[in-house]
């Protein structure tokens, strides 16, 4: 394992604890296991600007190149000898036929840095084209946990992404929202990474019953920084 | 033919079985009836100012009843464009009287987004000879195919309430409208019709577009209202909006009326005030409230009752300021200044049907400030001076969404198109390069980047002719015509006994209901609620009898003064001549500020500076309006910051801005930090950091179809689908910093929600012309700014707020004492 470099208290990271195992809670939306050197992104969708594009509807084409580019540093920052996309990494099974060729160069740039990536599969992207690179699989463990798209699909205690969990906070008479990261005794649920991904309320009913009456403890990312709430 | 002959001419102008209609009725045909028959036979475009409930509707619709019948075409010959939905329906109903009573060979017919779809696609294959629609249908209705056939017969247009259509970025989007129907039927001519001589030379230009402007006929004026400002027991506090000290009198005034309207400015203060009312009703007068969050039922049962003379008085906001039949009402009160004496006289125009006797109102200023404007308003109406604004360079996002609807219905060339939308009025100066780049982004979104250029909106042929790439397209515009974008609303319903099933009240914010919790009550349809819960996107609520009541706090229900009543009341308070009719109170409150400070001149602009509370305050006496005054206070104290001056606080009022920090400023200081370059890069900064721009992008992207209006809120699915103009909005800053949507609401931004014109306006006007007064404590004049609430924005329990203005207003009487000890 790469030592972790210092914490800076910025929050930019918090360093917690789940189902017995050291967790990197990361501002960027990524999750890191510090004991197997394991990143964790969920939900890039990739191509989403261009799906709808493609689809006579004019929304501007770089969330790509602003999801690799956020990708990037944060590879450069924990050098992770494995990287995991927790599913929906790309917004459909055709989007390499539509991804710029200098983006594709970037996304293989990223893949030759780490020894392993793997594109778990998603409901969106349920098969990835070849010519991305890396290992494809509908699950993965790290330790005890499973790591899988779905939460539902899995065997707690899991990792996964697939709701873009977000919440909202009322403070000083002012009401923010943002991506969170929702962990529970059994679950923990990802904030989705990419540039065009969106949210979905955590009070909503699918992500609410996921953790029961007991609930679970919200990381907010608000401005490029993370708060617990509680 | 001479004078002797215009006699039989009006005579022969009607044919009998109108003259006997209006002569079955006890009607005669008002001159500008006539002259309005005559336009139509001229095939002159007119616009019409008359005043509500004098037949100026019947005025625009007789030529066309008595062409159509004459002529019988076969499809349509006249289109009514109206506002609001409502009013066309109105108008529906009432032109079936005339119709069947004269037994006319008339097909008339509605047309807006209640109409069912399939009586809406029988319109479009046999058209009724009168459409009554919305510019949202017309847009519609242009985007078929079949357009150029539809209005091929076309023959007549009339613009019902015209000014409420100019200045907006609705206004722009049915000039837009009307420029294409030009195009697409060149035979027809364009009435106008208003109540309000608001600029009535704009309005013509308007309605002209290309043709240059229409001829205008005034009709001759009702006498002058009578108006005054109500005298009441208690004082005219110092500051305040919500005119409490007034309630025993003007519950006196519903009482001596027979039916009464009561106008108020937002409706929040509808609410309020009709609680207090009630609470006032010993006679149990049957009193109740009408507004814009109402749901249309409640509405329609309201006016329903009013025409038929079953309610003493309604309290009511601008919701009701457009020409629906209210039945006989005799006495009008405006609580709250004016804002604008144009807004003032519409609503007064409301009491009183019979043209030949005056109006009467009463006019309940809320604070000192604003007896000064009721003052300054009552003063220009019996001057007949009326405000009125410039047309403002028309917004862009509505140009898009214009050449995508003029695509959908046939190949367009960009030069023609270039040439119709400049023919609009508020297009006229677009240039050519910018136009260019909104129709490249109607074809593929502008993209910069050739590896991204492959997927289209528009297809080019090779003939150069833009069409839709796909049929997608064309359904997904469809859906998505317009340019109103209402903030998230909630139902209220109000649950049975039985805690199941209820009834729908109308509407409220959605961020009302996040500050909801169970139990909580609250004021909503003049009625006292208990929350009960959320579901489906509706707030439950029961019935409740008691409990410290929370306010709806709405958005958007504040106007700003209009520049021309600052002037107004400027220039009441530079000359003491013209206090004689203000309330005694109000002239004592000026009297002590020139004793003790100086009175703003007219020509200069007054800046004070005093300790207050632990702190000091610098006044600013702008008279620029809220939204000016606050981006004033947002730049102001931004410098301070940056010079070391320790800013803490501000407040806003119409009136003025007061700042509150820790060191004192000296004359040179504080005059240099009302500056023209303030402008700058402060405000750059700012603007960059606000979420302002945020906002406006969000609507522009709506507009110009880069994001859809959400029909299914809160569905998993079809929000995770979406890409959020929010999501949008980050990426292009960060990618595209130039691109033509940030350009745009760029510009929005600073046309509707900043007041930059006005802002930058003044701070030229006033360089070199300020007046700095150092003083050892707040001044008479300052006392309302620094003790201001902002009711709007409150929202804590109604008895709190009433709380909170009644402990400022015991501290505003205090302020005023030390004044008058040190000056004694």
């Amino acid at each position: 394992m790469p030592p972790l470099p210092e914490c800076e208290n910025d929050r930019t990271r918090i360093e917690s604890c789940f189902a017995g195992e050291a967790v990197v809670l990361d501002a960027s939306g990524a999750l890191y296991l510090p004991d197997h050197a394991v990143l964790i992104v969920s939900d890039l969708h990739l191509e989403k600007g261009s799906f709808f594009a493609a689809r006579g509807r004019p929304v501007p084409r770089h969330d790509t190149r602003d999801t690799l580019a956020r990708l990037a540093r944060i590879i450069g920052y924990y050098r992770p000898s494995c990287l995991v996309c927790l599913g929906d990494s790309f917004h459909d099974i055709r989007a390499d036929q539509r991804m710029a060729a200098a983006d594709l160069l970037t996304l293989k740039g990223l893949l030759a840095k780490c020894r392993d990536w793997v594109w778990i599969t998603g409901n969106h992207d349920p098969q990835i084209a070849p010519t991305f690179g890396g290992r494809c699989a509908v699950r993965e463990r790290a330790g005890s946990i499973d790591l899988i798209h779905r939460p539902e699909d899995g065997a707690p205690p899991l990792i996964a992404g697939h709701y873009h969990p977000k919440c909202r906070v009322r403070a000083a008479g002012r009401s923010m929202t943002g991506p969170c990261f929702l962990m529970g005794e059994q679950i923990l649920l990802m904030p989705a990474f990419g540039a065009y991904a969106g949210g979905l309320n955590i009070r909503s009913e699918p992500i609410a019953a996921l953790f029961g009456p007991e609930g679970a403890r919200r990381a907010m990312i608000y401005r490029e920084k993370l708060w617990f709430l509680d | 033919m001479g004078k002797s002959g215009s006699k039989p001419k009006t005579k022969n102008l009607l044919p009998d079985y109108v003259n006997s209609w209006f002569a079955g009725r006890g009607w005669t045909l008002r001159p500008y009836q006539r002259q309005m028959i005559e336009a139509f036979t001229a095939r002159r475009s007119t616009l019409l100012v008359a005043p509500t409930g004098g037949g100026k509707t019947l005025s625009g619709f007789l030529p066309s009843l008595i062409d159509i019948h004459q002529t019988r075409p076969s499809g349509l010959h006249t289109l009514y464009l109206s506002p609001l939905t409502a009013l066309a329906n109105d108008i529906e109903r009432n032109l079936g009287a005339p119709i069947s009573e004269m037994a006319l060979d008339v097909t008339a017919e509605s047309r807006t987004g209640d109409t069912p779809s399939a009586k809406r696609r029988r319109q479009r294959v046999k058209t009724p000879n009168v459409l009554m629609t919305t510019p949202e249908s017309l847009m519609l209705m242009l985007s078929y195919a079949d357009a150029a056939r539809m209005f091929a017969s076309l023959k007549l247009v009339i613009v019902d309430e015209i000014h409420a259509f100019a200045h907006t970025k609705r206004g722009d989007f049915t000039a837009l409208a009307l420029a294409r129907l030009a195009d697409v039927a060149p035979n027809h001519i364009s009435f106008g019709l208003s109540a309000t001589a608001m600029r009535p030379e704009m309005l013509a230009e308007w309605l002209g577009g290309s043709r240059g402007a229409t001829d205008i006929i005034r009709a001759k004026s009702a006498p002058k209202p009578k108006i005054r400002i109500m005298k009441t027991k208690r004082k005219t506090p110092l500051g305040g909006y919500m005119a409490q000290y007034a309630v025993p009198d003007i519950y006196k005034a519903i009482r001596s009326a027979d039916t009464s309207i009561v106008f108020v400015n937002t409706r929040a203060q509808a609410e309020l005030l009709m609680q207090m009312l009630w609470e006032a009703n010993d006679e149990n007068l049957p009193i109740t409230v009408y507004h814009g969050s109402l749901n249309r039922e409640q509405r329609r049962k309201t006016e329903a009752m009013m025409a038929a003379g079953k309610l003493r008085s309604v309290v009511a906001t601008a919701a009701l300021e457009l020409g629906i039949d209210w039945g006989d009402v005799d006495l009008v009160i405006q609580v709250g200044a004016p804002k604008g004496v144009s807004r003032l006289l519409q609503r007064i125009g409301r009491s009183n049907h019979r043209l030949d006797e005056p109006s009467r109102a009463l006019i309940v200023p809320s604070n000192r400030f604003e007896a000064l404007e009721c003052r300054a308003a009552l003063t220009a109406i019996s001057e007949g001076v009326l405000d009125g604004e410039d047309v403002l360079a028309g917004s862009q996002d509505t140009v898009i969404q214009y050449i995508v609807n003029c695509a959908c219905s046939e190949p367009v060339l960009p030069d023609s198109l270039y040439g119709e939308v400049t023919r609009a009025l508020p297009y006229r100066h677009l240039p050519r390069a910018q136009f260019d780049r909104l129709f490249r982004f109607a074809v593929d979104g502008g993209a910069v980047l050739s590896a991204y250029d492959r997927y289209q909106r528009l297809r080019e042929d090779e003939s150069g002719h833009f069409t839709v790439a796909h049929p997608s397209v064309r359904r997904r515009h469809r859906m998505n015509i317009g340019v109103i974008v209402e903030a998230a609303r909630l139902k209220v319903m109000k649950l049975h006994k039985n805690g199941k099933t209820g009834r729908v009240l109308g509407e409220v914010e959605e961020h009302f209901a996040q500050g909801l919790t169970a139990g909580d009550t609250f004021i909503f349809a003049g009625e006292l609620l208990a929350f009960v819960r959320l579901r489906d996107l509706i707030i439950e609520a029961r019935a409740a009898s008691s409990g410290q009541p929370k306010i709806p706090a709405y958005a958007g229900g504040q106007l700003p003064l209009s520049t021309f009543l600052a002037e107004g009341v400027r220039h009441v308070l530079s000359t003491p001549e013209s206090w004689r009719t203000l309330p005694a109170e109000v002239r004592e409150w000026l009297e002590l500020q020139r004793r003790f400070s100086i009175l703003p001149p007219e020509d200069k602009l007054l800046i004070e500076h005093f300790p207050h509370r632990k702190a000091r305050a610098t006044i600013f006496y702008t008279f620029e309006g809220r939204r000016a005054n606050l981006t004033l206070g947002l730049l102001i104290t931004r410098r301070m910051e940056r010079t070391g001056l320790n800013p803490i606080s501000f407040m806003v009022t119409d009136y003025g801005l007061c700042i509150v920090n820790l060191e004192e400023i000296g004359d040179s200081a504080a005059k240099a930090l009302f500056s023209p370059d303030i402008l700058g890069d402060d405000l750059e900064e700012w603007i960059m950091e606000s979420s302002i721009l945020r906002r406006s992008f969000s609507h522009v992207a709506r507009v110009a179809g880069l994001t859809e209006q959400q029909q299914v809120r809160g569905r998993a699915t079809a929000r995770q689908l979406a890409v959020s103009a929010n999501l949008i909005y980050d990426v292009l800053r960060r990618h595209e910093p130039d691109h033509i949507l940030l350009t745009v609401a760029r510009r929005d931004a600073e046309r509707e929600l900043l007041d930059l014109k006005r802002l930058s306006d003044m701070l030229t006007r006033f360089s070199g012309k300020l007046i700095f007064k150092a003083l050892d404590r707040a001044s008479p004049l300052s006392i309302p700014v620094i003790t201001d609430v902002r009711t709007e924005q409150v929202q804590g329990s109604g008895v709190e707020m009433l709380l909170a203005q009644a402990s400022l207003a015991e501290d505003a009487d205090k302020l005023i004492e030390d004044v008058r000890a040190a000056l004694a």
